[in-house]
């Protein structure tokens, strides 16, 4: 075809027409699926950090002293019992990027397991967080621990905990995050036992929650 | 247009003009997503994909594009292709949509697709150009799965995530950047020996 004005004006639209066309009913397609996928990450998330509950709060929001908003879950078991919480906790800084966990704690504030849902730290070494502070030896593991009877710091920092090897750097944040954890969970727990008033804010700027 | 023609085109690709071995192109992401053998091929396959669709695109209409704005067209079908992939994969393979990340929007600006819009798919018909990008994104898969393969083995242990030997001996060198270009260069040396036979 001649390159003319005409003519290029034409085809150009034509095929912006198309790709707008199918990129729009691609994303209508996928947008269930899409929003499917990021729920069922966070909900298994919550299921493997928790022990077994029935159903679970609205998420509350609690702010930290590093300036972030953080989400609490509180679980209950049978007879609206409490048995524990989750908290999806944020750490700025990781050696590479933010550093999001989700934690869960007992009645009592003990850890009973964590999740990583986003991080990206150094391939092999930042990155063995996943597993490392579950594995049960020497120091390292942090489950069943209570960050407010244990110090939750790397050994060089003078803490209990075994930092990874040669990530101390991914370790500290790692730490961070889960000490802010708790500090949502206490806070949250004693709001509602009436001792202290959460920090609610709809409109704090680092919020965790609905990034992406 | 005979079949051995066609078989030409399709293994030029592969062999003779491997995007990777010989024609050295794309190799950002060649270089930043092989850092397992997994990751390498999905982000090969998802290179095919877009390889294949905007090659038949573009030789369909290849007649209808003025050619003054024939690059923007390009460009343009190529942007949705690769958006197409990029949600599908968000949808469907959510795990391996994190790990390959920025790479996959950046399959845009990946040369051997244009370059094969450009130079092979304005200028044949439907099927050559099909069997074209087939053949290209093959061989860039190949290519990406086996210095994935190499990369995985030699850092961690494990080729496709099944444990070969003790991750305490694996050099982690070769999980990161340098060890890709190590690994590449070597690649792309034995393959020239190879060849030259």
């Amino acid at each position: 075809m001649q390159s003319n004005f005409k003519n290029m004006v034409f085809s150009l639209s034509l095929i912006a027409v198309f790709a707008a066309v199918t990129l729009a009913s691609v994303y209508a397609l996928t947008k269930e699926p899409i929003s499917a996928s990021k729920q069922a990450k966070q909900q298994n998330a919550i299921r493997e950090v928790l022990p077994l509950f029935e159903y679970l709060d609205e998420a509350e929001r609690v702010g930290v002293s590093s300036g972030d908003t953080l989400l609490v879950y509180r679980a209950y078991g049978k007879d609206e019992k409490f048995v524990g919480a989750a908290v999806e906790t944020v750490s700025h800084t990781g050696y590479s990027g933010d550093i999001r966990l989700m934690v869960g704690f007992d009645t009592e504030g003990v850890i009973v397991n964590y999740s990583v849902l986003e991080q990206r730290e150094t391939p092999g070494l930042g990155t063995k967080m996943v597993d490392w502070f579950k594995t049960e030896t020497k120091n390292q593991n942090i489950l069943g621990k209570n960050p407010s009877k244990d110090k939750f710091a790397v050994k060089k920092d003078g803490g209990d905990i075994d930092a990874i090897t040669a990530a101390t750097i991914s370790s500290r944040a790692f730490l961070e995050a889960v000490q802010n954890a708790y500090f949502a969970y206490s806070n949250n727990k004693d709001a509602v036992s009436g001792a202290t008033t959460v920090v609610t804010s709809g409109t704090a700027e680092n919020q965790t929650s609905d990034k992406r | 247009m005979s079949r051995k023609s066609n078989l030409k085109i399709f293994l030029n690709g592969i062999i003779k003009e491997n995007p990777i071995f010989v024609l050295v192109l794309g190799i950002c992401p060649t270089l930043a997503t092989t850092s397992s053998a997994i990751n390498g091929m999905s982000m090969g396959l998802a290179t095919t994909f877009v390889l294949l669709g905007s090659n038949v695109v573009v030789s369909l209409l290849k007649n209808l594009i003025p050619d003054k704005v024939r690059i923007p067209a390009f460009v343009v079908v190529i942007a949705t292709f690769v958006t197409v992939v990029e949600m599908v994969m968000e949808a469907y393979v959510p795990a391996l949509f994190e790990s390959l990340g920025i790479f996959i929007p950046l399959i845009v600006v990946n040369c051997i697709v244009l370059g094969r819009a450009e130079a092979f798919a304005s200028k044949n018909n439907l099927g050559k150009s099909a069997l074209d990008g087939l053949g290209m994104g093959l061989g860039f898969t190949f290519a990406l799965t086996l210095l994935g393969i190499i990369r995985e083995f030699l850092g961690t242990g494990k080729a496709f995530g099944i444990t070969l030997f003790n991750e305490e001996y694996g050099m982690l060198l070769f999980v990161l950047a340098p060890g890709a270009f190590i690994a590449l260069g070597y690649l792309i040396a034995v393959m020239n020996k190879l060849q030259r036979k």
